[in-house]
């Protein structure tokens, strides 16, 4: 009798032959989808490339000139603004609704849906819904609701100091959703024990919030912080859609880092000079993860 | 803060502060979905009526609408992106719980490598890669077609994470059994486990659907031809062609809104519970 290959093996090494078959299409897909081309924007960083010419190995010299172009530190500023204003102003609005949410319970669920449809809608179409309402008079709803109080009009998406909050709006507006049912989930898992303890103990309302219910929502923060942080270092929908020509304007003045990416790799074809941007993208968002796990890791 | 502590205690029991917190609440949804509602309501007026910021039209029409299906793409766009996101969600849900089976159930050498290789693609973000895909796509001929649209989505990082972490509550013992039995190693994956893990499945397919009807950045680098185009895409082309044309604008918004809508309103539950599975489990 002829043992084939197969059945001489033992049954671990069976399972481990299964195993490694079931993986092999993932492996393939992930080595040349993901890890390649992780590699290559690296590599593709260190040249001059404008895809139909010739490649030169540059080195350095791409990073060099996005560190002196005076553009790149405003484009840089502006994602860091969408940040720093959009992920403490939608978390602070986000937990305050889930807060006060989580204790009513007649039309509970239809009330959740009013907040939570937003985050459904398709960026683009929303932005252009936004982008109407930012119009001037006779057409934008804004100012037309503005005029009703007797407040002058405002330009909204054509100041340079506006323009970049008014595109913030519905990008803060569509996370809402997400962050209020994460917050309610957060509050929902706090042991009833502590809250109960608190309370026979006399601990009032503020009391309890400061002390039992944001404390152990500690991890539902760090969570919703660093998701929300990305997304806004991230943003690109709302400003190609609401800048006249898809151009991060007025002056500059709205453009993210991922539209001057854009830009540079596939309207100018500077592929090399646009990767070195992805790269530093990449570097920025990675602090901010590392970030999170150190920080979860704390406690 | 004494004294507001009081009164928020009071107002906690009385009941007019329980309707007081509902109505407020009640108030806040409606202002969360006004956009929405005047997307909605501008699709249906015409000419001057547009400036009014009526929600029930004066003269309702459906011209918008017939406009839109038959001076734009719009009905084949909505194909597109039907058909890009149901194939590229079926690779998910086929290989993402494959591999995340095979990493919970399988004891093999290499295993924690595989799995930490896989997690850290969730450190890289797609704007990194889209050159690197874009080239390829040029150099394979993938540009405007649906395989260059669905290819770098067609397995990801969290849905094999999120599926290892319920198949590892599977008990082995049901494993087990079925290897005894005689089973297949195949068909212990397809027909024991994987009904044991359906909540989790449907989650993972409700975002990846929905991420991917949404999708934007990549889908409109990699098609040039209006043909190809996926809804968001096509809308982005408005920016330009009917930019003034507001109530057109609006109809093609709605449209792209509406089946994501009926979709939630439908499987609201279902929906807000795989949320909070994925947000908890992520």
């Amino acid at each position: 009798m002829i043992l084939t290959f197969w059945d001489r093996l033992t049954i671990n090494q069976k399972l481990a032959v299964t195993a490694w078959l079931f993986l092999l299409v993932p492996i393939v897909f992930y080595v040349t989808i993901r890890f390649y081309p992780t590699f290559e924007a690296f590599y593709v960083s260190t040249l001059k490339w404008n895809l139909l010419g010739t490649q030169k190995f540059i080195g350095f010299r791409n990073y060099e000139k996005i560190f002196t172009d005076e553009d790149f530190w405003l484009v840089l500023w502006n994602t860091f603004k969408y940040a720093v204003f959009g992920v403490p102003i939608s978390l602070g609005i986000a937990f305050f609704i889930a807060y006060w949410l989580n204790e009513i319970t007649f039309g509970h669920d239809w009330i959740r849906a009013l907040y939570f449809i937003p985050f459904l809608t398709t960026a683009v179409a929303m932005a252009w819904v936004w982008r109407w309402f930012y119009q001037p008079m006779p057409i934008g709803y804004f100012n037309i609701m503005l005029s009703w109080v007797g407040i002058p009009q405002q330009p909204f998406l054509k100041s340079i100091e506006q323009a970049l909050y008014a595109i913030m709006a519905p990008a803060v507006w569509a996370g809402l959703g997400f962050q209020i049912v994460i917050f309610i989930a957060g509050i929902r898992a706090i042991p009833r024990s502590y809250l109960e303890a608190a309370e026979i103990d006399g601990a009032g309302r503020w009391q309890i919030l400061r002390e039992i219910t944001l404390p152990s929502l500690r991890p539902t923060m760090i969570f919703l912080t660093v998701v929300s942080t990305i997304g806004f270092l991230r943003i690109f929908d709302q400003v190609y859609t609401m800048s006249a020509d898809s151009s991060g304007g007025p002056l500059n003045s709205t453009k993210p880092l991922v539209l001057m990416i854009y830009e540079y790799a596939f309207d100018e074809f500077k592929l090399g000079y646009a990767s070195a941007l992805t790269v530093i993208l990449f570097l920025i968002l990675m602090v901010i993860s590392v970030l999170q796990l150190w920080l979860m890791r704390k406690k | 803060m004494t004294d507001n502590t009081l009164l928020i205690n009071r107002l906690e029991r009385l009941r007019p502060g329980r309707i007081l917190v509902w109505t407020l609440l009640f108030l806040g949804g409606i202002v969360m979905v006004t956009p929405i509602v005047f997307m909605a309501a501008t699709s249906f007026k015409t000419g001057q009526d547009i400036y009014t910021l009526s929600i029930i039209p004066e003269n309702p029409s459906l011209e918008n609408y017939l406009f839109i299906l038959n001076e734009s793409k719009f009905l084949r766009w909505m194909m597109n992106s039907l058909w890009v996101a149901t194939f590229s969600t079926a690779s998910v849900l086929f290989f993402d719980s494959l591999v995340g089976y095979t990493l919970a159930k399988f004891d093999f050498r290499g295993r924690q490598i595989v799995f930490v290789a896989i997690l850290s693609t969730l450190m890289i973000p797609t704007e990194m890669l889209i050159i690197p895909w874009y080239m390829m796509s040029r150099s394979f001929g993938w540009i405007d077609t649906y395989w260059g649209i669905a290819f770098p989505g067609l397995m990801t990082g969290f849905g094999t994470f999120l599926m290892r972490q319920f198949f590892m509550n599977l008990p082995d013992e049901l494993i087990d059994a079925a290897r005894i039995d005689g089973w297949s190693e195949f068909a212990i994956w397809w027909r024991i486990a994987m009904p044991l893990v359906m909540p989790a499945l449907s989650a993972l397919a409700i975002f990846h659907f929905l991420g991917n009807w949404t999708a934007f950045i990549w889908p409109l680098i990699v098609s040039n031809d209006p043909d190809i185009y996926t809804i968001p895409v096509g809308l982005a082309s408005f920016n330009g062609e009917f930019q003034m044309d507001w109530e057109i604008v609006m109809t093609a918004s709605c449209l792209a809104t509406i089946p994501t809508l009926l979709v939630f309103l439908l499987l609201q539950k279902f929906i807000i519970r795989g949320v909070m599975l994925a947000g908890l489990k992520g």
